[in-house]
């Protein structure tokens, strides 16, 4: 039984980090490739700049939305893990 | 938590903190209320609009003061936001805007107070497990996304007509033969359905990590030391961090509901 939770509970730390660190590589580079057509554009055309902050910033919030749903499944299953409550 | 001489694991401050205060008023899990959640968001939704309501009313057209010279400023760029995503007409869509944005602001608005200031007070008051954020409980989000899903199935009723929606259901983007059919549908249906999903969750999500991490840096200071001096630091740092955060996802809630219902009324 002991041997159980062990079980799942080293698993769930394993995955927890996955998920929290894979979507943090593939948001940061996400946005850094954005924010340097950004920059490069801004460097072009620098009249453009409030405009294209605006999308920019817009564009931010989209894909950082995925990495944090993902924190927030991980963090739920570290602190309310339903998997673990089903074996005990 | 109210006595003083049993000590808590720090799962148990954290479990503690995450639950909300649930009555049942029927049976089983579906019947189940968030009181907090429910009060929260009313109180937020009365002072943040109704401050608004009470400049509309006496309005001046002379020299603003500074109150209506703020909401002034607050509706003019909600308006031209909605006006750079939807040419037409935007008598419903543009106060529809500025509802989502002064409510999610609002709600979010809520995650600076610190944690336990609201959970003692709230204990003092007798209501345990009082969480005061409402877009933190996954069902007002979706509630939320979920109305404004309906919004779209209605604006896309209004403008293409309940057969030319269905039409169009099967037979964009690939075309329509016969053939086809299955693929469009279930390429739109997959298109519908991520909108209210992804709205929600996103701003689930968001909020749920910010208080989470301000639970931990919480829990961080309780080692004592050079840990609580690292924690209150942290602590400030994030909070600051969260108020880009809490009024990022705010602009990014309302501006992609009027994205969906924009091209909900866009024929193809």
């Amino acid at each position: 039984m002991a041997q159980f939770i062990a079980l799942v509970q080293s698993n769930m730390a394993l995955s927890i980090g996955m998920i929290i660190g894979l979507g943090a590589l593939g948001a940061c580079v996400g946005i850094g490739i954005m924010g340097s057509k950004f920059l490069e554009s801004a460097a072009r055309q620098p009249e453009l700049i409030p405009q294209l902050q605006k999308f920019m910033f817009l564009l931010v919030g989209l894909i950082d939305a995925s990495f944090l749903i993902g924190v927030g499944i991980a963090m739920f299953f570290a602190f309310a893990n339903p998997l673990l409550s089903a074996i005990k | 938590m109210s006595s003083s001489n049993e000590s808590i694991t720090p799962s148990e401050y954290i479990e503690h903190h995450l639950q909300n205060l649930r009555i049942s008023v029927g049976e089983g899990g579906f019947w189940q209320i968030d009181v907090d959640s429910l009060v929260m968001s009313i109180i937020v939704g009365v002072v943040g609009l109704g401050v608004f309501w009470l400049v509309a009313r006496r309005v001046t057209a002379g020299v603003p003061g500074r109150l209506q010279g703020f909401v002034e400023l607050v509706l003019e760029f909600v308006d031209n936001t909605v006006k750079d995503v939807f040419p037409g007409d935007r008598k419903f869509l543009s106060p529809l805007a500025l509802t989502i944005f002064v409510l999610v602001f609002m709600m979010n608005l809520m995650d600076l107070i610190p944690l336990d200031f609201v959970a003692k007070a709230t204990e003092a008051m007798g209501l345990p497990h009082w969480k005061a954020v409402p877009s933190t409980n996954l069902s007002v989000t979706f509630a939320m996304s979920f109305t404004v899903f309906i919004l779209i199935i209605f604006f896309s009723f209004k403008s293409k007509g309940v057969g030319g929606f269905v039409h169009e259901l099967f037979t964009a983007p690939f075309g329509s033969h016969p053939a086809l059919w299955l693929l469009n549908l279930l390429i739109n249906l997959i298109e519908l359905i991520s909108k209210p999903v992804s709205l929600g969750m996103r701003l689930f999500g968001n909020m749920y990590a910010g208080e989470l991490i301000f639970m931990l840096l919480g829990l961080l200071g309780m080692l004592g030391g050079v840990f609580t001096a690292g924690s209150i630091i942290l602590s400030w740092g994030w909070a600051v961090f969260h108020i880009l955060i809490i009024v990022l996802q705010a602009f990014i809630f309302m501006v992609l509901s009027v994205v969906y219902i924009a091209m909900a009324q866009e024929h193809h």
